[in-house]
């Protein structure tokens, strides 16, 4: 058996999700290999490299990877899958858009976003909103699987592997990348946070919701929300944690004016502890809760942020 | 330009999912199903672009049992024109559901294929990238707006970190984020037309497509619960639970 894992980065680093990836792929036995697709991407080659469990990283470094257009990498996955008994990636924004592409053309059911390894062909997945656990078996030749980071730990950063180039296939040339505007934030990504603040329709406002800047400072947090914080434009997309936004699960989760919908808990329900606060004592969001204080928020917050010195 | 969209069946978002006590699925007897969330947005996004003069004719399908009849009367309440239905008793996996959709757009030749980002039964996350891959079609995934260009289409779509724009050749497939529009509710008068507007039903064999699934099941579970928490007083207390028992501060 060998593993192809395909690395999120962003040109200098891996992003969070592809060692706790790289985890997922050890249990499946065989060799890991890395594959860094990108353009200027040869320091995130060099990140991979350092990952325990990973035996050799490819790099393949051309302008027509910039963005990650799927149709691109999808091509250069191709080039070498079939020397691989599983491809497997992170169940990021980038592997969800890419990894079904790959699947198709091998012909090969994709298996997405599992949170156990059962066997090399044997998986658990969540399903609907993370309130069923599925497990799964493949007949297909080839596994492919995108992985749930937060299932697994992320891998050391004690390995050195070999790293070799690989050329480039050409372009699709069906899509072009005009470009991202990304939220620009001194604070922890949410995906890799060990603590985050969210809030919820309770905020009120986009000007309200600033309030929990300062409890965020305080702890070193990142600072999420839910569909409906969203929804109301308080707060950009990149936000939202949830069943088809990003799936969390630090060491600290805390919810403020959220009342708990079934799509926001299936994104956070695994965090460690999880604190709500809400003024409604029936939110179904204390059914998960370790501590909760069921009060005004306008009050809680400010309270907490001078209790936390 | 000719536009299809499609349609999954599935059990209503807000109802709380019960796994069977044989732990073979999850119980669908006598509970409330809908259209999924994200391919109402699809055929909303369509027929948007229908009221603006870009779209000529909506062709929508759906795939599964008889009843998702009334998923694509549904869309056709919103306001598609047309249905398809590929009629299957048991649930075709994603592989399957792409090929399906392939054989008929092969033949109905749309400029352009609006899908939900996810169905929110299964998640997967996987049939509108596997469209595209199959026809050989440029892909916009979780899109949150698209203005069609001549030959192209400009799209914004909602990555990890922000927003991401692209442009895509035509015909493609694009599949519909939570932002893209918030569909319409259907009234009384479009549920009536509805019923008036044509409706085919067809077999996978007459597809020509191989439909067999090539995931097993083993078992479905519910997932481990969590310990139950408690209600603190105040802040002092909160954080005193946090910093002593917990140990996360």
């Amino acid at each position: 058996m060998a593993v192809l894992v395909i690395a999120e980065h962003d040109g200098k680093q891996l992003k969070p999700g592809t060692t706790n990836t790289i985890t997922a792929a050890s249990k499946l036995g065989g060799d890991v290999t890395v594959l860094v697709v990108g353009h200027q991407c040869a320091e995130a080659g060099a990140a991979a490299a350092k990952v325990a469990g990973v035996a050799k990283v490819l790099v393949t470094d051309a302008p027509q990877y910039e963005g990650a257009l799927a149709e691109n990498v999808t091509a250069q996955v191709l080039s070498i899958a079939k020397n691989y008994s599983h491809i497997v990636a992170p169940a990021t924004g980038m592997g969800k858009n890419f990894m079904p592409r790959v699947a198709a053309m091998l012909d090969v059911q994709q298996i997405s976003d599992i949170s156990s390894v059962v066997s090399a062909d044997t998986f658990v997945r969540p399903t609907y909103a993370g309130n069923v656990m599925a497990t799964v078996q493949s007949s297909d030749a080839i596994k492919v699987i995108t992985v749930r980071a937060t299932a697994f730990d992320p891998a050391a950063e004690t390995g050195s592997a070999a790293v070799e180039a690989l050329a480039a296939v050409p372009a699709a040339g069906l899509s072009k990348f005009n470009g991202q505007e990304l939220t620009k934030s001194a604070r922890p990504e949410l995906t890799a946070a060990r603590i985050i603040v969210s809030g919820g329709r309770g905020m009120g406002s986009a000007e309200n919701f600033k309030i929990l800047e300062p409890l965020a400072d305080k702890l070193g947090a990142a600072v999420g929300a839910s569909r409906a914080a969203v929804d109301s434009g308080f707060v950009p997309n990149d936000y939202q944690v949830g069943q088809t936004g990003k799936i969390v699960a630090p060491e600290l989760y805390v919810a403020v004016g959220i009342s708990g919908a079934i799509q926001h808990l299936a994104g956070m329900k695994d965090s460690k502890v999880i604190v709500a606060i809400n003024k409604d004592a029936e939110a179904p969001i204390f059914s998960i809760a370790s501590y909760w204080i069921v009060d005004d928020l306008f009050k809680v917050v400010p309270e907490l942020v001078t209790e936390l010195g | 330009m000719k536009v299809l969209v499609t349609a999954k069946r599935v059990i209503d978002p807000y109802v709380k999912v019960r796994v069977k006590s044989d732990g073979t699925g999850v119980e669908t007897a006598n509970i409330k199903m809908t259209i999924n969330p994200f391919c109402e947005i699809a055929v909303e996004q369509a027929v948007r672009m229908k009221e603006a003069g870009i779209v000529t004719e909506i062709v929508v399908v759906s795939i599964g049992t008889i009843q998702c009849q009334e998923t694509i009367r549904t869309a056709m309440a919103m306001g598609a024109d047309r249905g398809i239905l590929v009629e299957m008793a048991e649930e075709a996996q994603p592989l399957a559901v792409a090929k399906l959709l392939k054989a008929i757009i092969d033949k109905e030749q749309p400029r352009l294929v609006i899908m939900g980002k996810q169905a929110i039964d299964d998640d997967s996350n996987q049939c509108g990238q596997m469209v595209a891959a199959l026809l050989g079609w440029p892909q916009a995934t979780h899109i949150s707006n698209v203005t069609i260009n001549g030959d192209s289409a400009e799209i914004t779509r909602e990555i990890d970190g922000g927003l991401e724009k692209l442009t895509v050749n035509l015909p493609a497939v694009v599949t519909a984020d939570l932002r893209l529009n918030e569909p319409r509710y259907v009234t009384l008068p479009n549920i009536m037309k509805a019923k008036k507007k044509p409706l085919e039903n067809i077999k996978p064999d007459a597809l020509g497509v191989d439909v067999k699934p090539r995931l097993k099941t083993l078992k479905v579970e519910e997932p481990a619960k969590r310990s139950s928490g408690v209600k603190v007083a105040d802040v002092k207390e909160l954080v005193n639970k946090l910093k002593t028992e917990a140990r996360v501060l």
